[in-house]
């Protein structure tokens, strides 16, 4: 009869997990509830890091379709405040520079304000700003023509006029051939461009040509914005010449900036507030956690019968926090990979819409699930412990 | 099988559940507890089953010293050697029959597929086999006991503990555990039952009569009957 006692084997993990899924089974509702808590958290951070990822993949994308070369040369203030003014053979000047590949122009006409019709008040202007442009600033800036056709030879001298986005839209002009009132003369809209993320000012202007804005607005020609494209290598060298190259005399007065910057900058203004997205992510994590924690507690209370009985049929102190501990891990790595679907479909979702390329970092879905586990550990430890400490004659008598 | 030497325990109210209490249960004893209400059967019965450890005394098992095993060693031993039936059957909720009484092998560390196998036939055992994939509440409280018996006795224990299993149940129903029961112990198992029932008690070989956590009478069928002769 007597003999000595062999310790059984270690459960399987597949027991484990079996038995660790005996509450969620039985309380699928409460289950499903807890582990929501876990599942928002992590939703929200994948999402954040999701569509920000994607809105810089979309950036990244923008940018090297548009290139990171162009650099624009505007007049900034003269020492006593005044707008200063580019001098009129500058253009030609900066064409010299032997790195710069591409020149090109737009000339601000101040005095002359942008109408759908005459029967507006002079003092509205929509904020629309009329240009004299060079034919050639369309493929300098990397801008696109949306509808209707750029201007040409042709054209160039002849009351026509091409909308930036913007404009077309609070001119209510949707397709070409309308006329628009620039000055006090008639103009025809022979196109309406995309927008142009290297030049947003193209957005709400209304363009001209060179010669027809000599001849029909009385404009003494000066350029506002020189457009210069060079080879990559050589921006850096190009930003350093171009302000003593367009105005020698007051080279100070010439404000140089390389437009793909100020996307990127822009870019990197939205990570601050992705961080703070980010935090509020991670405090509803932390409240899904609390949440998971509060049911194991409970679970472990309600359970005490079912505890008493596992240990007469042999179970160990140890297999007991074992299971307490899987079901907690269970919940939570449930919210985890619900949280990381449903943050992976609502970048998804989202970077559809704008038209970005969908990028769902796979740091970021490693990382949502490793976290939830260890909220999970954390939050059932104290439970599991518990439950382990209950001795099986008080656990039983709880019928 | 069990001896228990100079056993007492104390609750932490300060109760004396059992006060230097010593008993020795062979080998394939039926043995049946009987006393009044709070007079420490259940206490008994859990020293019996290492549920509890004594207050002091000691307590062996199987030619264990109950005292000395760590809590891995007392689980090995419930898991291998001794099964347990309550008077409220402990079975899970909402979970097939047959998974209940597989249960019961769960910390032998057996594979499912195995467990699963012998739950069926000790549930054919015990006359439930076509019930396998029912749920607890499906069934009457006899068939729960029965149900229960089967996974105490799955992983052929020597030792069977009972705790009043015929205490919630009607005559007929009670008639048919007892019956289970007591084919056990012809097959060799030391079955140890807890009852108020005092005609179930007179069935059973051997009586311990308990009283203020104390043995007042340890007597065989026979002396029963002789006594009974006598008067
Ligand atoms: N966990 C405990 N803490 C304190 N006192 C307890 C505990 N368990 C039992 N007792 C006390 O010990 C005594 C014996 O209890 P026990 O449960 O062994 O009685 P019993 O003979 O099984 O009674 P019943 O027939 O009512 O089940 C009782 O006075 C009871 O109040
Ligand atoms: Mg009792």
């Amino acid at each position: 009869m007597t003999s000595t006692l062999q310790r059984p084997p270690r459960m399987s993990a597949r027991d484990v997990l079996r038995v660790g899924a005996v509450g969620l089974r039985t309380r699928p509702m409460r289950a499903f509830l807890s582990s929501l808590g876990i599942a928002i958290g992590i939703a929200a951070m994948a999402a954040v890091v999701g569509i920000s990822s994607s809105s810089q993949a979309d950036l990244d994308r923008t940018l090297s379709a548009l290139g990171t070369n162009l650099l624009t040369a505007t007049p900034g203030n003269t020492l006593t405040g005044e707008q200063a003014k580019l001098p009129v053979e500058s253009e030609d000047m900066v064409g010299r520079i032997e790195a710069v590949q591409e020149v090109s122009a737009l000339g601000h006409i101040s005095e002359a304000k942008v109408y759908r019709t005459d029967k507006v008040p002079e003092e509205q202007t929509n904020g629309i700003s009329a240009y004299a442009t060079r034919l050639d600033v369309l493929s300098v800036t990397g801008g696109e023509i949306g509808r209707g056709s750029w201007l040409n030879k042709a054209t160039d001298d002849y009351p026509a006029t091409v909308l930036g986005s913007v404009a077309a839209e609070r001119l209510g002009v949707r397709e070409p051939g309308v006329h628009v009132l620039i000055g006090n003369t008639w103009f025809t809209v022979v196109g309406i461009l995309d927008e142009v993320p290297l030049a947003t000012e193209l957005d709400t202007a209304a363009l001209l040509g060179w010669p027809a804005a000599q001849t029909y607005l009385n404009w003494e020609p000066h350029p506002s914005t020189i457009y210069t494209r060079s080879a990559d290598a050589h921006v850096h060298t190009v930003r350093d010449l171009l302000g003593a190259t367009v105005n020698p005399e007051a080279p100070n007065e010439v404000e140089v900036s390389r437009p793909s910057d100020a996307l990127a900058a822009k870019q990197a203004a939205g990570e601050v507030f992705t961080g703070l997205l980010l935090g509020l992510g991670a405090v509803a994590l932390l409240v899904g956690g609390v949440g998971v924690a509060n049911t194991m507690v409970i679970s472990v209370l309600e359970r005490r019968s079912e505890i008493g009985l596992r240990r007469s049929l042999g179970a160990t102190r140890g297999q007991i926090r074992t299971q307490f501990l899987a079901e907690s891990l269970l919940l939570a790595a449930l919210g985890g990979a619900g949280g990381v679907l449903l943050g992976a479909l609502v970048t998804a979702g989202y970077s559809a819409y704008q038209m970005w390329p969908i990028v769902v970092p796979a740091w970021a879905l490693a990382g949502g699930l490793g976290s939830t586990l260890v909220i999970g550990a954390i939050a059932g430890l104290y439970p599991a412990i518990r439950a382990s400490r209950l001795s099986p004659t008080e656990a039983l008598a709880t019928t | 099988m069990i001896s228990l030497t100079n056993v007492k325990k104390v609750y932490a109210g300060g109760v004396t559940a059992l006060n230097n209490v010593s008993l020795h249960i062979d080998p394939g004893e039926l043995v049946g507890i009987v006393g009044p209400s709070g007079s420490g059967k259940s206490t008994m019965l859990n020293m019996l089953g290492t549920l509890d450890q004594p207050s002091s005394g000691s307590v062996r098992i199987d030619g264990h010293d109950v005292g000395g095993l760590s809590d891995t060693k007392l689980a090995a031993l419930r898991a291998t050697r001794i099964g347990f039936v309550f008077q409220h059957f402990h079975l899970a909720a909402g979970v097939a029959v047959v998974d209940n009484v597989a249960d019961g092998l769960l910390y032998a560390g057996i594979r499912l597929g195995e467990r699963r196998e012998r739950a069926a036939k000790a549930l054919e055992r015990v006359g439930l086999g076509h019930r396998m994939n029912h749920r607890p509440h499906e069934l009457s409280g006899g068939e729960r006991q029965r149900v229960a018996i089967a996974r105490a006795v799955t992983g052929n224990p020597s030792l069977l503990l009972a705790d009043e299993p015929t205490g919630a149940l009607d005559s007929t129903s009670g008639a048919t555990v007892m019956r289970l029961l007591r084919e056990l112990h012809e097959m060799g198992t030391t079955v140890v039952i807890i009852t108020h029932d005092g005609d179930i008690a007179k069935s059973l070989d051997r009586q311990v009569h308990m009283r203020d956590g104390g043995i007042t009478r340890d007597s065989t069928r026979e002396h029963a009957l002789i006594a009974e002769a006598r008067r």
